[in-house]
């Protein structure tokens, strides 16, 4: 008996450690990259071969029930209807289980909790439909967005390993660095969930939650939005990139830089040909999902940019739709996730493409205007 | 009466199926008449005052038959029991409604506004809302421009000037109605039927004494004190839970009106009068929820 | 406290009336439980088709027939139509039928009452169906609805999703009063409460629940309405309160709410296994004990939903804790079915394959419960595939299946026919078999990191899902030929006895009377001694 025991549980100390054998891995929670996430793997583990056993002994006594006590020619059943000593053993046998796992339970879940403040904290918005990183210390930031092509989950391109996991811009973390996150959302609820990290986190409009992570190797990691979020909850994604500490200053020093570049760019002096090349780019990017190819929208959820009174002839409210969105309805400010060269691009590709500029007043629009615009607001 | 051992089941009825045709005509009325708000040529409200009067015009003829059927002495003390029984779970229900208005306000006090204000377990949310600050009754929101907040608040002044505080008035006429209507059934009970009618009366203008006053309190609220729906979460929870209060006081009154005067017409009797026994439960109900409303919602 | 039917009223004596005016102005018990048995039939083919071109969707990754935005209002509308629409409204159904039957009553207590409460249902899913057709489309926002994607990011058609929840609300509410107010109020001379048959127990403790939490449910969407129309902010952190207060306010009604869907299956389950085990019920009143324990459980366990929100961790350990605990009341109860067994003479019957498969794949679904409930590991369980097996296993093989053994076993009592016994265990097998290949695998894609909720999905989860997707398709035809059976037996069933199964006629008031049950079943309240053993 004895015996018995110690093997089983050396059984599943040894499954429980030795996670990579085969096929396994397909059915399986995976461990994860972190000292967290392999403790609630660990955990997972424990749960599952207690229900586990505890579903067993079920089935199999039940299994024997049915056949040894099926109807028989002479064979009269039993009358009894209670038993208080078996219940009561049940009961505490029941509770005794439950404590069991109850233990180291409450102990990871402390682990989990704690929120002291990271080496480098990073504020992750959830908007519809995609992420938006600021590095709080060193004031960069940038969106994320699904780079998987309509082509591909259309079926007109066959598809590869990453299909709807990948993103333009991953976030990037240093390793051996206690990275935490605060997040948050800008208009409905989202939740950033990546499984290596063992950090699921609601993004909740107008407070905010934390997580943190501790990680080792360099590595790639994917996770998904996992709170319905509306029509494109399915495809806001997430990656994840820890590289070592100096890689990743290099990677900070070059974001600023950029963010210095993007300034002077608002000053230069710029072509038509040059905004709507820049601009079609931002639209399949950024305006697809939901004014689609053409722009003829999904009407009336999504106006079609086709043919529009404000695309046509309203350029202030053109504008001004870009930089505050539109209160109560998906379309959202992009003040902030596009620079004003961007934006003022894609104002004139909207202006001047699929026949818009021949119906209209086909007015372009230059990043000064936009810059203007902040300005005067200010 | 008839006697104890018969059972009434009631032949098939036409009230029911005109009950749910005016659920219809109010769910598709109240609907279309919200979602086309401000529009002109708009007559979804046409649909909601119809739906109205299918449903009270059914009501009126739903509870005069069981009154008539009551009186022809078709029903069992039994059948009686089970009006009880409806009677109390339904005010049950009545009072689960009430509890999720409670655990909200309590909800937003304890955890949202300390939070949003930088206090307690998820103060870093504070980062997102700089320069707010927690407080109760939240006169100033976290996003002042969309919510503006209120100039004064509703709570309970100092003691000099509660003669000045409407809700003290009010927590006084709905006190004073609750003995008003129990010395009515007494003396319902004891056959004095001047002493019922007296009493109902008194009741009856008390509660509209009541709303009256509510009345007032909105009027206050919106034209002095900047205190509207839209101001933020005091309001909101302010005017939601007096509002349904309000609301349930006003469905008390009618009953109970309703009740006095089928008592100046010579209905009920000392012992058969579940009606007004009914009528005047439910007016007890709505009085305990003011006085819990009192406390968390004007006092503490 | 007798029960002879007064005679005022004719048709009491000659039975019912003729034509449409008997269902509509139908003050009886039976009629109003059919009403509500075929109305939640005709729903389990409607939210059953949503779930198809779930299914058909998910069936490779990449997009395959319907866009993502209708995608969200097929979850949406299946998980509410299968949960207000077919679930709750069959067990009413059920008590319609049998509860004042079980317990010697002459019909429910409030019989015009009865009539309203069905007659709204219709009512009530018709305009949530018709929203389907407005502008905007039908609600897309999950059967949670969580504010703000629920209001202020809600197709307009919100409002008429939020009046029909009203309506369903009062729907159950005026049912429960009545279930209530005819179990305290109708019970036959001698049946004290620790007497009555386990069903009308499961029941007298779900039509609490539910008067308990409805009106919760009512005031989270006057909230909702509110926010959406009036300006309040309840759920708008920028006026001070807070879109997770909805989840709290949600699932205070929803935690409950879950268990509504089991505690009447958990009695029909305790009737059929004591009857084709031909023994008495293995601790009646810990049976009784548990349900209510289970029930008043049910109240603090709610936030096991919301793990992820970032509850403060007391908070999440609270809840953890007493969400635990309703594993022993529960598993009293599988013992308890087991013991029953136990020396019994067994036989296996459509009612009993039925009630069996619940025994052991409810169990399944109850312990991945447990693993939910274990906040950390919860974090990588939540919203995805691994909890959709979970609620899947405890209610098609779990509650779906106590309402199809509930229907073969009662079916003989309210027709007079018997079904075909062969084709009986050709459904039973059937969806036995389809239902697994259905639902396990997606513990699988669950623990592999599949979110719930979405249309497509990464390469890794293909397998499983064609799977899965099949394994629905076959359960779906399965479900069909339940259609045909019913109808078959309806119509060309073989005459059945009183008695219907071996020895009932001990268990149980309904087992006395004539088959097809009389329209008017006792003219006189029946007595205690009639039933030999008590249970
Ligand atoms: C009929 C419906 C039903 C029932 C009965 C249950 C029963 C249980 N459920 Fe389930 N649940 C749902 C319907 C149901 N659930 C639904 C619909 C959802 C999802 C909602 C949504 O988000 O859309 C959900 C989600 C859900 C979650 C949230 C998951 C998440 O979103 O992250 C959790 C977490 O704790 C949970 C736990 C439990 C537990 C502990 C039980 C327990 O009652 C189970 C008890 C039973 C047993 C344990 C088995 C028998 C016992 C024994 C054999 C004894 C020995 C066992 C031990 C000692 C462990 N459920
Ligand atoms: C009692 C409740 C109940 C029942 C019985 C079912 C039954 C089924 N459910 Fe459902 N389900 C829920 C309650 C229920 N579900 C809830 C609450 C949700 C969550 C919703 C949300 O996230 O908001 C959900 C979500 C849900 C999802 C997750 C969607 C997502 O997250 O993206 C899936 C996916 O496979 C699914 C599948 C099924 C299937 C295949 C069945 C099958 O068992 C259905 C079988 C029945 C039929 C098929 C009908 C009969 C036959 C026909 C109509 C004929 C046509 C047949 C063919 C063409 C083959 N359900
Ligand atoms: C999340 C969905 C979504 C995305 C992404 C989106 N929009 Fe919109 N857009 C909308 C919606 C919804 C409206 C309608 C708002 C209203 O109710 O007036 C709208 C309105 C507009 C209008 C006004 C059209 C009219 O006639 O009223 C313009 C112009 C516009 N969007 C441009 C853009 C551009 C340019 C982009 C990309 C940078 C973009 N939108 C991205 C949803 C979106
Ligand atoms: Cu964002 Cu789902
Ligand atoms: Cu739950």
């Amino acid at each position: 008996m004895f015996r018995a025991i110690k093997y089983s549980l050396s059984l599943v100390a040894a499954l429980t450690a030795n996670v990579s054998f085969g096929a396994w891995d397909d059915l399986n929670m995976s461990p994860g990259a972190t000292q967290l996430s392999q403790e609630i793997f660990g955990l997972h583990m424990t749960v599952f071969y207690v229900c586990l056993a505890i579903g067993i002994s079920v089935l199999l006594a039940m299994a024997f029930i049915l056949f040894k006590y099926r109807k028989k020619e002479g064979v009269k059943p039993a009358d009894f209807d209670d038993s208080t000593a078996l219940e009561i053993t049940w009961t505490v046998l029941f509770a005794l289980i439950l404590i069991v796992l109850a233990v180291p339970a409450t102990s990871v879940m402390i682990k989990a909790y704690d929120d002291q403040e990271g080496d480098i904290n990073i504020l992750i918005t959830g908007h519809q439909w995609k992420w938006q990183y600021e590095y709080i210390e060193d004031e960069v930031g940038f969106f994320s967005n699904l780079s998987t092509s309509l082509d591909k989950r259309n079926n007109l391109a066959p598809k590869d390993e990453n299909y709807l996991l990948e993103v333009d811009e991953p976030l990037v973390i240093p390793t051996n660095t206690r990275v935490r996150f605060l997040i948050t959302a800008n208009d409905v609820i989202h939740s950033w969930w990546v499984p290596d990290f063992a950090i699921k986190q609601d993004a909740i409009p107008g407070f905010v939650n934390t997580g943190w992570t501790y990680v080792n190797e360099p590595g790639v990691f994917r996770g998904q939005c996992t709170e319905l979020c509306g029509q494109y909850h399915g495809y806001m994604p997430i990656v994840v990139k820890a590289v070592s500490p100096e890689e990743y200053s290099t990677f900070i020093r070059d974001k600023k830089e950029a963010k210095i570049q993007q300034a002077l760019l608002t000053e230069k002096l710029w072509s038509t040909s040059e905004l709507m090349e820049i601009g079609e780019g931002i639209y399949q990017k950024n305006c697809v999902a939901c004014h689609q190819i053409g722009g003829r929208g999904i009407p009336p959820v999504f106006p079609s940019l086709v043919g529009s009174e404000i695309v046509m002839r309203n350029k202030a409210r053109h504008i001004e739709i870009l930089m505050e969105g539109v209160q109560g309805a998906a379309m959202a400010s992009y003040a902030e996730q596009l620079s004003e060269v961007e934006i003022a691009a894609v104002i004139t590709y909207t202006r001047q493409a699929w026949g818009n500029a021949e119906t209209g007043d086909g007015k372009i629009v230059i990043p000064k205007e936009i810059l203007d615009y902040k300005t005067n607001k200010l | 009466m008839s006697s104890d051992s018969s059972y009434y089941v009631p032949a098939s009825s036409r009230m029911p199926i005109f009950m749910a045709f005016g659920l219809l005509l109010f769910v598709l009325g109240a609907s279309f008449t919200m979602n086309n708000w401000g529009e002109e040529d708009s007559n979804a409200h046409w649909l909601l005052i119809a739906s109205f009067a299918v449903i009270w015009g059914t009501m009126f003829f739903w509870f005069g038959s069981v009154i008539k059927e009551n009186d022809s002495g078709m029903y069992s003390g039994q059948l009686n029991q089970s009006f009880v029984w409806g009677m109390a779970w339904f005010i049950f229900s009545e009072v689960m409604f009430f509890f999720a208005f409670f655990l909200a306000l309590g909800y937003v006090r304890l955890f949202a506004v300390p939070w949003l204000g930088g206090e307690g377990e998820k103060a870093i949310t504070n980062i997102l809302w700089p320069g707010f600050e927690a407080a109760w009754p939240l006169l100033v929101t976290p996003d002042n421009e969309q919510f503006p907040g209120a100039h004064h608040s509703m709570s309970i002044p100092a003691v000099s000037k509660l003669h000045t505080w409407l809700p003290f008035w009010n927590t006084l006429c709905l006190i004073t109605s609750s003995g008003t209507i129990a010395l009515a059934e007494a003396g319902l009970r004891k056959g004095n039927r001047t002493a019922f009618k007296l009493w109902m009366v008194a009741t009856l203008t008390l509660g509209y004494v009541f709303v009256f006053l509510q009345g007032l309190e909105y009027y206050e609220a919106y034209t002095h004190m900047g205190l509207t729906l839209g101001a933020g979460i005091y309001g909101t929870t302010f005017f939601l839970l007096t509002g349904f209060h309000g609301f349930h006081v006003c469905l008390g009154a009618i009953i109970l009106t309703i009740m006095t005067i089928r008592g100046f017409g010579g209905a009920f009797s000392d012992h058969d009068h579940f009606g007004l026994a009914a009528g005047s439960w439910y007016w007890h109900f709505v009085d305990v929820v003011w006085i819990l409303l009192v406390l968390v919602v004007y006092i503490f | 406290m007798s029960a002879v039917i007064d005679s005022h009223h004719d048709d009491h004596h000659h039975g019912p009336a003729k034509g449409l005016s008997r269902w509509l102005y139908t003050t009886n018990h039976k009629d109003i439980g059919s009403m509500y048995l075929w109305f939640s039939l005709v729903m389990l083919f409607i939210g059953g088709a949503m779930a198809m071109v779930i299914r058909a969707e998910l069936f490779e990754p990449g997009s395959q027939i319907v866009s993502p935005e209708f995608y969200n209002q097929m979850v949406t509308n299946h998980g509410l139509i299968m949960v207000f629409g077919v679930i709750m409204p069959a067990f009413v159904g059920f008590a319609n039928w049998m509860i004042p039957m079980q317990i010697g009553a002459p019909d429910m207590a409030l019989p015009r009452l009865n009539n309203l409460s069905f007659w709204i249902l219709p009512v009530a899913f018709g305009i949530l169906l018709s929203t389907f057709f407005m502008e905007g489309g039908a609600p897309n926002f999950g059967w949670t609805f969580y504010a703000p994607l629920s209001t202020e990011y809600a197709p307009p058609t919100v409002t008429f999703f939020i009046f029909s929840v009203h309506i369903m609300g009062a729907s159950s509410i005026m049912g429960s009063i009545n279930i209530i107010t005819t179990i305290l109020n109708m019970r036959a001379p001698g049946m004290t409460l620790m007497k009555m048959p386990l069903f009308v127990w499961s029941w007298f403790i779900t039509a609490y629940l539910l008067i308990a939490v409805m009106p919760v449910l009512a005031g989270a969407v006057t909230m909702m309405l509110m926010d959406i129309h009036a300006g309040t902010s309840f759920f708008k952190a920028g006026g001070g309160g807070d879109p997770v207060l909805f989840q709290h306010i949600f699932w205070f009604f929803g935690h409950p709410e879950v268990y509504i869907m089991i505690l009447p299956a958990f009695g029909i389950v305790s009737h059929i296994i004591e009857t084709f085990s031909r023994k008495p019920i293995f601790g009646y009143s810990s049976m009784v004990y548990a349900i209510a324990s289970i029930a008043l459980l049910s109240f603090v366990v709610w936030a096991h939903h919301m793990f992820t929100v970032g509850m403060p961790i007391a908070g999440e350990l609270f809840f953890m804790y007493s969400t635990m605990l309703i594993a022993i009341p529960t598993g009293v109860k599988v013992f308890n079915w087991l013991s029953t067994m136990f020396k019994g003479s067994l036989t296996f019957e459509t009612p009993m394959l039925f009630a069996i498969a619940f025994v052991a794949l409810f169990t399944i679904g109850g312990l991945s419960g447990i693993m939910l409930a274990i906040a950390p590991a919860d974090f990588q369980y939540h919203d995805t595939y691994f909890v959709v097996a979970h609620f899947h296993y405890v209610l098609v093989p779990g509650a779906l299946f106590s309402l199809l053994a509930a229907a073969y076993y009662w079916i003989p009592k309210w027709t007079g026919k018997m079904y075909d016994e062969t084709l009986g265990k050709v459904h039973f097998w059937m969806s036995f078999i389809s239902v697994n290949l259905t639902f396990f695998p997606m513990h699988f894609v669950g623990l592999a990191g599949m979110p719930r909720r979405i249309p497509d999905y990464a390469m890794q989860f293909a397998d499983w899902n064609m799977m899965v997707s099949v394994g629905a398709f076959l359960f779906g035809i399965s479900q069909l030929l339940f259609l045909f059976i019913v109808l078959k037996c309806i119509y060309n069933g073989k005459a059945a006895t009183t008695e219907v199964w071996e020895g009932a006629k001990d268990k149980g008031f309904e087992w006395t009377v004539d088959s097809p049950a009389p329209y008017h079943t006792f003219s006189s309240p029946p007595s205690m001694e009639s039933l030999k053993s008590s249970s």
